[in-house]
This record gives structure tokens, C-alpha cells and sequence, in this order.
């Protein structure tokens, strides 16, 4: 460290910063060039305009005329028609009331208006776009790969078969046993709420689809042993081994020393 | 020896048996000992059919479960875990679940026994505090149960962390941390116990000794202690008609007792065989392979182990600090200070009580809870301290639940922490008090029956019936421990000791209801005649 | 009867407690099988059905081991434990209840009283065992040779010593290992696919974009003689913020690159990973005991059991635009111990 600090007076020191300073641009802008690339979904200039229409009379609130932010909202410019295509596709947004974090309800507007919104706010500048059918196919998945990525990267908020858990004040990672392919890959790929983001380079697509692939298995699969209680590990069991079964301990004690008539 | 020849086959047998070994003397010893019936003396035969079901069970896993840590790729049915490189404890234990039938079963059984074990001695241990049953001469006995929940907490955390998964990984390195924590040795007992650093390849192997042989071993040592001592105290009984101190009253082991335990074994075999056909426990093949990365949200100990673990989730992190450069890691080796705490606080409280009532003698008449209201509200604050520490362990899973913020429910824990405990102490003193009133009330006035009678001046009343000597008895029949000023030893001095003692019963005793005495409640059936007497003769006059 | 003075050996419910008078134990009340031979005969053809159901379930479980033999999928597998469970729980509880049925109405169900013996002996019993004792003692003499005595106590006392020291080599000392991880100047950061990986996949400082949160372990980890006990001490979280909300210490400015923070993922309370990165309040959250660090505030403690912030390791660009470590770790990871603050750790 020390040495890091002498050097920093070095006259080379000012080059390498330069260096460093366009390789990271560089490096965003192929990211971010790279994303918008794999764009799959052409959106015609037609719901790009309706899709103005209906943030204009639903959105604009908290995100502004434009998008571009309030006190109440964050600027949408380039996160992307993916990030559109979760928080609207998963009933999030609109928000229903401000809380540590939105929830999940009924999808206010249907595909065709989610798609035009999403059209609308990618046009405000790039960004993820919504992911490719092939990234979404399961079957093209390797589950016990996707084990290893997802014990790793999502098994500490969500749980180890995404059974959901806390995070601080309030805010939850939730269940992900009922979440669409799509927005599974949505929300690595953007990183809802407080949930980081795996970009590309973090979690290629492959890497995604296999984590859907894991998921899908885990909670589709019967578990072997039977009922799964929730999957919610050893307090589930601890409270289901006092109010169940010492409680029909308890019954048999009562009725083998009950005295019949 | 007998003293007519057996013609059956079952005679020949028995009189082989009795030329060898003497079987008579212990039949007729043993034969017709008494159990008291009812249901609270069960609990602790809970207990012990689980810990045999334990016994067989964990000798069925044996036969394929393999201790190591070699490296090893996983090649079974699991198809979320195919390919993946594993530990060959864990990959045993996979293929006992998925490849070798009735294995699953088996192991679900085994784990099921335990968490119902160690639930079944927890109740047993509160039944014997809330009646009394550890006062002399059984005190003994009752530190040997203690032993029996300490020994059952470390057979089923050696347990838990066998099968080389994450969950138990992760458990196995809280360890680890709460080892190296120790002042002076910490880092050494580490090295020492995990055979170099964390999580090394020895733990496995070393803790499956321990799991199979040395905790199982002083287990069975220690329940035969138990068990002789029962047998040999006889058992304690309830307040009842024909109960005294010198008798103990009951069915005989044979035929009744032996024909009722041996089908309440089979029936707990039975619910066990229930739950683990049904009900998935330990599901090892979610939680993968243990590697020091990774980890999942709402990792929780098994629940015997979970008071320990949610009041290392309570206590700030300001505990920790720091003499001369060293540290003093409060917030961590902390945990087994309060376990220190709780089974040091059991162990000496049979001697603390015989202390401050000053009462030393024989005790084989249980009280009834509400009829030692101070006993009573210790044992209650020492359940919520329990409890408020056992919550705090699932905090994380409760605050999803209830839609609560996971920091506040950790500070409603620590408030509840230290005063939980004194809320319910004072609470359940009160409640015992109220009932010992009621109860006083129906002997003295006999029980509701539920008749209404309407007086001559439109009063509405309900007839209230004498109680039936047995029930009286029952109720009746108890000595109220009571605050005993300090007394001067035999040398005419009041001790020290003695005034501190008198001190602290004082506390805890002034408050008292006194049992009805019998000439209470004569005088009481004098008045109830004088005011029906009057009544009648109310009702005479105004018909006149 | 409350007597103050206790000077009883028992207590005192007897026969007479408070004036009351024990009634003596009540009179058997027959039942019904007692009495009624037509119901003594229903019971008995009920236990006897509650047999014939345990007998089904045994059967049922041998059916069950063929009929149901699994294939390769969780679903057979359940079906057979099932199928398994139900067999043995038909089984067991068929005996159990019949058993207490037995037991409970045909067996007599009078209640006995067995008198209890006094726990201690009797004065005879206790003269006898003293004069036994005494006479061992004399015998063999143990009070009049103090040396013997002595020495005997002494040389006990010190026999269990070896067995202690063989106990040595279960694990060696810890050295400097609790100071040392693999980290290093110069090496790179590697994404962790879970598990001990056979290829290292390098990090991009650009690629490392804002709000990610990447898992990292060391390069070359899987050369090292125990990858696992590597792994558990350099397990590293990279994130990345805007630099405008980091609240930088100016001695440790140039320990991130650009917003590009990484530090341990070994929590300082016991040890768990602590890997909840929340990427709008910048809060890292251990899963098992709730500790919480602020990542803008170099990982101190904001909440939790945990004293100590997470050790950040200063990371840096290398000419390839890789990631790469400063040096080692600047303080220990994991949770304290007791020679924590006794050497520095390499500076290298």
C-alpha cells in the first residue's frame, strides 16, 4: 500500500490513470453496446409513442415528464427495457405504496402495454434489453452448474432453493419458486430494488439460463422425503417436531393413562 | 429351585434360565413395582424409546455412511448435483437418501428421533421442575437428567454436522469462530480440534467417532444411572386419595405397565415411521456440498441448538474489547456462558430452594404448579428466557413472516431478554396466586353445580354442592412454603449467611395464600347453614 | 398442618395434612369389560383387528419394497418413502394400540400400593458398612503409611500426562496462518463459480459495473495443497459504487479502483459469509447472526454482534486490465482470536 502511495507522484503515475480511465469507459460502453446488441425485440416507433402515452399518465409521477427522475423516483434513462419488462411484468410498478420495498401484485397493464412501456423507456437510452427466448429455455440448462452459481451468488438473500429470506429493516429477498423464466433473468440481469446486478461479464447468459435451469429443477422436483414443510430449513422442522409430533405425544400419554369406563 | 418339574416347553426354558441366573429374585423384585398413571410420567419414557429408536437407526447408517473428506464427483440420481465435486461423507449420505431404498427413510427417522428426543427430555425436564420432583432425595438424579440434556445436545450437534453439507458447514464454522474466540487458547483449541485450519479433512472423521461411539457411549451409561436411581427412589406421585409419603400407588409392571409401555414404544415408532414416511426433514441434497463461499439465507442449528445461536444474534457488537492489545470477545464466547447460565441455574436450584424454605426433608407428594407459586414463576421466567432466545434464532424467518423489519425485531429480542423474564415471574406468581384463591373458594364453598335457584326476593344464585372427601383431599392436602424469618444458629448468633438467606425468602415467599385448614371449613359450612337457615325462614315470614 | 420448623425426615402428607384426613385410596369402580362379557368380547376382537392391521401394514411395507423400486427420479423416490412410511406406520401403531388396549381394559385395572423402603440404611446397615470400612482402612494400612499414600496419589495424578501430550499431533500450531491468505501483490482476482474451479476466469475492472456484486476468490487456488482451507480465508466480495458516495479514509484512497471495492467476505463476528450486498444502501448483511457493515463507510459495523469492519484488500488495475490484489489481507479475516493484533501481516 505504501508503495502504491509513494508511486503516486511518479510521472508515470498520470499515464497510467489516463490508461485507466479509458479502459474503463471502453469497457462500460462495449458493455453496455454489448447488452443492447443482444436485443432481440424490435419495437416499432408505434409502441414507442403509445408507450409514452401510458408513462406520461402512469409513471411520470415519480419518474418525471421524461424519465428522468424526482425526488420520488430514479431516473429510468438506460435501465433498459428489461428492467421495464420486470418491475411493470411482475406488478411492482406502479408502486402501490412506498415502503422498505415494492411488492409483488397483479399486473396493472397487460403484455402488449408492458411491451410498449418498454419500448418507450429503451428509446431514453440503452440498456438491457428483455432477454432472448434461447437464454429462457431450460432445457438447453445445466441445473448442477447453475447450483454452484446460484449457491454462490443467490443462495444468501434467497435461500438455497430460493425459499426467500431477510435482508435488513423491513426489505426481503423473495420466494423464487413462482417467477417466470423471464423475469428471473430480468432481475439478475438489472438488479431490482436492492438486489446487485450480474451483468454479463459477471453471469454470461449461458451462466443465467443455467441458474433458471437450477431454480426450476429445486422447486418443480417433489422432494424426496416428502412434505417440504417450506423448505425453510431446521426452524420449520424444530417447530413442526413440538406442535405436531409432541403434541400427538402428548394425546397418547392422555389416552393410555385415561381410565376407560 | 423350583420345586415342581416343567412339562412345557416355556417351563423348561424359564428353569434353565432361573438355574443360571437367578431370574425369580428379580421377578419377584421387579414384577409388581409401581408406576403411578398419569400422563405427565410418561414424558420422560418419550424419551427413551426415542433415544432406542436413535440407537438402531443411527446403526442402519452406519453400514454406508463414510466419514471422509476425500474428494469425490457425484454421480447419482440427484441431477442438480451431478458433476459436482463433494466431499465422500457428503456423497454417502446422498447415496443413502437416493440410492439404497428404504435408506431416506431411515435417515429421516434418524433425524426426527432426535429433534423428538431432545423435545421429549425438555418437557420431562419441565415436569419434573414445575412439581418438585427433584427435591431430596432425588436432587441426584436430577443433575444426572441435566447431563442427559447436555450429552443429547452434543450427540445431535456431532450429528448435524456429519454429512459434510452446507448448512452444516456453515454450522461447523461458527464453531469454529466461537473456538478461536476463547481467551489465551482459542486459536490453539482450533487447530487442535479441526486438525489444522478450518474446515481441514479430519473434522468429519473425528466428530463421527464421537457421534457413533463416545457421546452414545456415555448416553446409555448415563440413562442406566437415570433409570437406577428411578427404580430405586421409586417413582413420586400426584396428591390423591391414599397417596402419602410412604406409598406409592399404581399398576404393576406386570401385566399392566409392561403391556401399556411396550405399546406406547411401538406407538412412538409408529408417529416416527409417520413422519418420516411423510414429512421431509434434513433435506442435505438442497443445501450442497460444503464450500466456505457460499451460504443461505435463514441458516439455523437444529432447534435444541437455536437459544444458543439467537443469543449470539442479540448481543451487540460493543461486548468485544480489548485488555493490553488482547481481546475479550464477549460477543461471541458469550453463547456458552449463557448455557453455562441456564444448566448451571437448574443444577443448583433444588439446593437453592431447600435453602431458603429450610425445608430438607423427603419429598415423594409432587406439588401441584400453582401450589408453590414462587418455584412456579422462577421455572416460567427461566422458559421465556429460553423462549425469547430461541425466537431470536428464527428472527430473520419471523420478520419475513410478519412483515416486520429484521433490526427491530433483534431489539424487541434484547429488551425481551431482560425483561421477559421478569414479566412472566411476576405474571405467573400472580396467576398461581388467583388460582390458589379459586381453589380455596370451591373448598370452602363447594363446587359449582350449575343449578340456578331463584330466592324469595328475586336473587338469582347457583347452588353450590360440598366437594367429595377424595377431591377434597386432592385439593386440600398441601403444605403452602412460607417465608421463615432468620433463625439464630445453634450458637445463639445469627449468622451472616442466615440473614441474607431469610433476606431472599422474604422475596420470594412473603407473598402467600395459606391452605384451608379443616376447621376453616367447618366454620364456613356453619355460616352457609346459618344463611340458608335464615333464608328459610325469610321464606316462611313472607308467607305468613 | 404448615410446620415452620421442619424438623420431619418426610413431608409431611400423610394421613392428616391441614386437619384434613387422607380418605384411604377409593374403591375400584369396575369397567365395563369388567363387568359386560359381551364387551369384553367386542374389545377383544377390536385388539385383535388393531393386530391384523399391523400385520397388513408389515405386509404392505414388503409389497411396497418391489412394487414401488424406484427409478432414477425424486418422484419414485418419494412415492417409495412414502408408500414405506405408511406400511411402517400401520405396522408400529397396529401393535402400540392394540397393546394399550389390552393393557387399558382387559388386563385388571385395580390400583395397588406398594410401600416405600427408606432410602438410607438402617442403623444396623450403617454400623456394618462403617466397621467394614474401618477395618480396610487398618488393613491396608493407607492412614498409617502417609508415604505410600502419597506417593501412590501422586504417581496417579501425573499418569494421564502422556496421554495427554500423544494428543499433540492433532493438529499442528496455527504459525502464521491466521495471518496470511493467498493473496498478494499481484494477484488476480478470479469469479467464483462455487466449489474449488479448475480454470480461473479473470475480473475486468470494466466489466465490474456499478451496482454488481461480484463472489472472487484468489488465483490459482485450486494449485494450493487445501483449496478449501484457502477458500475459507480469502473469500473476497467485489462491488462496485459510485465513487461519489463512498466515504473514502484518505490513508486508503488508492485501495479500490474507481469506485471498485473489494473486502472479506468472512464475517469478524463467528465466521459465516457474509454476502447480502443490498446495492442502494451499499448495507452488507450476514445471513446467520444479522451483523451489518456499510460498505461506503470501509464495511464498519452498523449493526449486529460483529466489532470489527470487514478487512478490505487493496486491489488494483495490472497492464492487462485485470483486477489484481495490492497485497495480502492488511489485517486478519474471520473472527478474533486472541494473537490478533500481536504481529502485522505480510506486507507483501
Amino acid at each position: 500500500m505504501k508503495l502504491l502511495a509513494e508511486r503516486r507522484r511518479h510521472p508515470m503515475a498520470l499515464v497510467v490513470l489516463l490508461l485507466l480511465g479509458l479502459l474503463l469507459t471502453g469497457g462500460a460502453y462495449a458493455v453496455f453496446t454489448g447488452n443492447s446488441s443482444a436485443s432481440a425485440q424490435e419495437y416499432t416507433a408505434s409502441d414507442v409513442e403509445e408507450g409514452e402515452k401510458l408513462f406520461v399518465t402512469n409513471c411520470a409521477t415519480c419518474h418525471g415528464m421524461s424519465a428522468e427522475g424526482t425526488e420520488n423516483g430514479p431516473s429510468l434513462v438506460g435501465v433498459g427495457a428489461a428492467a421495464v419488462d420486470f418491475q411493470v411484468g411482475t406488478g411492482r410498478m406502479p408502486l402501490q405504496m412506498s415502503g422498505p420495498q415494492a411488492q409483488v401484485k397483479e399486473p396493472q397493464f397487460n403484455e402488449e402495454e408492458t411491451s410498449q412501456l418498454a419500448a418507450y423507456v429503451a428509446s431514453l437510452g440503452p440498456g438491457p434489453a428483455v432477454p432472448e427466448d434461447e437464454y429462457l429455455d431450460t432445457s438447453q440448462g445445466d441445473a448442477a452448474a447453475g447450483g454452484g452459481l446460484f449457491r454462490t451468488n443467490c443462495a444468501m438473500c434467497h435461500n438455497v432453493v430460493g425459499s426467500g429470506g431477510a435482508l435488513t429493516r423491513g426489505k426481503y429477498a423473495p420466494n423464487l419458486s413462482e417467477v417466470s423464466e423471464k423475469h428471473l433473468y430480468e432481475a439478475m440481469q438489472t438488479g431490482p430494488q436492492n438486489m446487485p446486478i450480474f451483468n454479463d461479464a459477471n453471469l454470461t447468459p449461458e451462466q443465467k439460463r443455467d441458474v433458471i435451469t437450477y431454480v426450476r429443477e429445486i422447486s418443480e422436483t417433489p422432494s424426496p422425503g416428502g412434505a417440504k414443510l417450506g423448505s425453510l430449513g431446521p426452524v420449520a422442522e424444530g417447530l413442526f417436531v413440538w406442535f405436531f409430533g409432541l403434541a400427538a405425544v402428548i394425546g397418547m400419554t392422555v389416552w393410555l393413562s385415561a381410565r376407560p369406563k | 429351585m423350583s420345586t415342581t418339574q416343567p412339562t412345557t416347553a416355556v417351563g423348561k426354558a424359564a428353569l434353565f434360565t432361573e438355574n443360571r441366573v437367578g431370574a425369580s429374585r428379580l421377578v419377584k423384585e421387579f414384577g409388581r413395582k409401581i408406576f403411578p398413571h398419569h400422563w405427565s410420567f410418561m414424558l420422560g419414557e418419550v424419551a427413551l424409546y426415542s433415544f432406542v429408536i436413535l440407537v438402531l437407526t443411527g446403526t442402519f447408517l452406519t453400514f454406508w455412511f463414510k466419514p471422509a473428506m476425500g474428494h469425490t464427483i457425484y454421480e447419482g440420481p440427484f441431477v442438480p448435483l451431478q458433476g459436482v465435486e463433494m466431499s465422500e461423507a457428503y456423497a454417502s449420505t446422498l447415496a443413502i437418501s437416493f440410492e439404497i431404498r428404504g435408506g431416506l427413510f431411515i435417515r429421516q427417522m434418524h433425524h426426527w428421533a432426535a429433534l423428538l428426543f431432545m423435545a421429549a427430555l425438555s418437557i420431562h425436564a419441565m415436569r419434573i421442575f414445575f412439581t418438585g420432583a427433584f427435591r431430596r432425595p432425588r436432587e441426584v438424579n436430577w443433575l444426572v437428567g441435566i447431563v442427559l440434556i447436555v450429552l443429547g445436545m452434543g450427540a445431535g450437534f456431532t450429528g448435524y454436522s456429519l454429512p459434510d453439507d452446507l448448512l452444516s458447514g456453515n454450522g461447523l464454522r461458527i464453531i469454529d469462530g466461537i473456538l478461536k474466540a476463547i481467551p489465551l487458547v482459542g486459536t490453539y483449541i482450533s487447530f487442535f480440534v479441526f486438525g489444522g485450519e478450518f474446515p481441514g479433512v479430519d473434522i468429519v472423521s473425528r466428530l463421527y467417532s464421537l457421534h457413533i461411539m463416545v457421546v452414545p457411549a456415555l448416553l446409555i451409561a448415563v440413562i442406566a444411572v437415570h433409570l437406577i436411581f428411578v427404580v430405586y427412589h421409586k417413582h413420586t406421585q400426584w396428591p390423591g386419595a391414599g397417596h402419602t409419603e410412604k406409598n406409592v400407588v399404581g399398576e404393576p409392571v406386570l401385566p399392566t405397565f409392561a403391556a401399556k409401555a411396550g405399546g406406547f414404544f411401538f406407538m412412538i415408532f409408529g408417529l416416527l415411521a409417520l413422519l418420516s414416511g411423510f414429512f421431509t426433514t434434513n433435506p442435505v441434497w438442497n443445501y450442497g456440498p460444503y464450500d466456505p463461499s457460499p451460504v443461505s439465507a435463514g441458516t439455523q442449528p437444529d432447534w435444541y441448538i437455536g437459544w444458543m445461536d439467537g443469543f449470539l444474534r442479540i448481543i451487540p457488537g460493543w461486548t468485544e474489547f480489548y485488555i493490553f492489545g488482547y481481546p475479550i470477545s464477549f460477543n461471541i464466547f458469550s453463547s456458552v456462558l449463557v448455557a453455562g447460565l441456564l444448566f448451571g441455574g437448574l443444577a443448583i436450584w433444588p439446593f437453592v430452594e431447600a435453602w431458603l424454605t429450610k425445608d430438607y426433608r423427603e419429598h415423594h407428594i409432587l406439588d401441584r404448579p400453582r401450589n408453590n407459586p414462587t418455584r412456579t414463576a422462577v421455572g416460567a421466567a427461566g422458559v421465556v428466557w429460553y423462549l425469547n432466545m430461541w425466537a431470536a434464532a428464527s428472527g430473520d424467518l419471523m420478520a419475513v413472516f410478519f412483515h416486520m423489519s429484521l433490526n427491530d425485531m433483534i431489539y424487541i429480542f434484547r429488551v425481551l431478554f431482560f425483561l421477559g423474564p421478569v414479566i412472566a415471574y411476576i405474571v405467573t406468581k400472580r396467576v398461581c396466586l388467583a388460582l390458589q384463591r379459586k381453589d380455596r373458594e370451591i373448598i370452602l364453598h363447594g363446587r359449582e353445580s350449575g343449578q340456578i335457584i331463584r330466592l324469595p326476593h328475586g336473587e338469582f344464585q347457583e347452588r353450590h354442592k360440598p366437594l367429595n372427601e377424595d377431591r377434597l383431599w386432592s385439593l386440600a392436602s398441601f403444605e403452602s412454603p412460607q417465608y421463615i424469618p432468620a433463625e439464630p444458629g445453634p450458637d445463639g448468633k445469627i449468622s451472616k449467611i442466615e440473614k441474607r438467606r431469610a433476606k431472599l425468602a422474604r422475596f420470594f415467599y412473603e407473598d402467600r395464600v395459606a391452605p384451608v385448614t379443616k376447621s376453616e371449613l367447618e366454620a364456613a359450612h356453619h355460616d352457609h347453614g346459618e344463611v340458608e337457615q335464615s333464608r328459610k325462614d325469610e321464606l316462611t315470614g313472607s308467607q305468613q | 398442618m404448615t410446620s415452620k420448623q421442619h424438623t420431619a425426615e418426610h413431608g409431611t402428607q400423610l394421613e392428616q395434612v391441614n386437619g384434613f384426613t387422607n380418605p384411604g385410596l377409593p374403591e375400584h369402580t369396575p369397567r365395563l369389560t369388567d363387568i359386560s362379557p359381551a364387551a369384553e368380547r367386542t374389545t377383544e376382537r377390536q385388539i385383535a383387528g388393531w393386530f391384523i392391521l399391523s400385520m397388513i401394514g408389515t405386509i404392505w411395507f414388503i409389497v411396497s419394497y418391489f412394487l414401488f423400486a424406484p427409478d432414477e427420479t425424486m418422484a419414485s423416490i418419494q412415492l417409495q418413502n412414502m408408500m414405506f412410511g405408511l406400511g411402517a406406520t400401520l405396522a408400529l401403531f397396529g401393535i402400540g394400540v392394540g397393546l394399550v388396549l389390552w393393557g387399558k381394559t382387559l388386563v385388571s385395572g385395580t390400583e395397588v400400593a406398594e410401600d416405600r423402603h427408606p432410602i438410607e440404611g438402617n442403623e444396623e446397615d450403617q454400623a456394618v458398612a462403617l466397621e467394614i470400612l474401618n477395618q480396610a482402612k487398618d488393613e491396608s494400612g493407607i492412614a498409617r503409611r502417609p508415604l505410600l499414600r502419597n506417593t501412590l496419589i501422586a504417581a496417579v495424578a501425573i499418569a494421564p500426562l502422556p496421554a495427554i501430550l500423544v494428543f499433540r499431533d492433532l493438529g499442528p500450531l496455527p504459525g502464521d496462518k491466521m495471518f496470511t491468505t493467498l493473496w498478494g501483490p499481484g494477484v488476480r482476482l478470479c469469479q467464483d463459480p462455487g466449489g474449488v474451479p479448475r480454470e480461473d476466469r479473470f475480473i475486468r475492472a470494466e466489466d465490474v459495473t456499478i451496482g454488481s456484486a461480484v463472489h472472487v476468490i484468489p488465483e490459482g487456488m485450486h494449485e494450493s495443497e487445501h483449496p478449501l482451507d484457502e477458500k475459507a480465508k480469502a473469500a473476497v466480495l467485489l462491488m462496485r459504487i459510485d465513487p461519489k458516495e463512498l466515504n473514502t479514509d484518505p490513508a486508503k484512497e488508492d485501495w479500490g479502483v474507481d469506485g471498485i471495492v473489494a473486502y472479506s467476505k468472512i464475517c469478524t463476528h463467528v465466521g459465516c459469509p457474509v454476502a447480502l450486498y443490498e446495492h442502494q444502501t451499499h448495507h452488507l448483511l450476514c445471513p446467520c447472526h444479522q451483523s451489518t457493515f456499510d460498505v461506503t463507510n470501509h464495511c464498519e459495523v452498523i449493526f449486529g454482534p460483529a466489532k470489527r469492519p470487514l478487512p478490505q484488500l487493496p486491489i488494483a488495475v495490472d497492464s492487462e486490465g485485470y483486477l489484481v490484489a495490492q497485497r495480502d489481507f492488511p489485517e486478519p479475516v474471520g473472527p478474533t482470536f486472541w494473537e490478533i493484533n500481536t504481529r502485522e501481516t505480510s506486507e507483501q
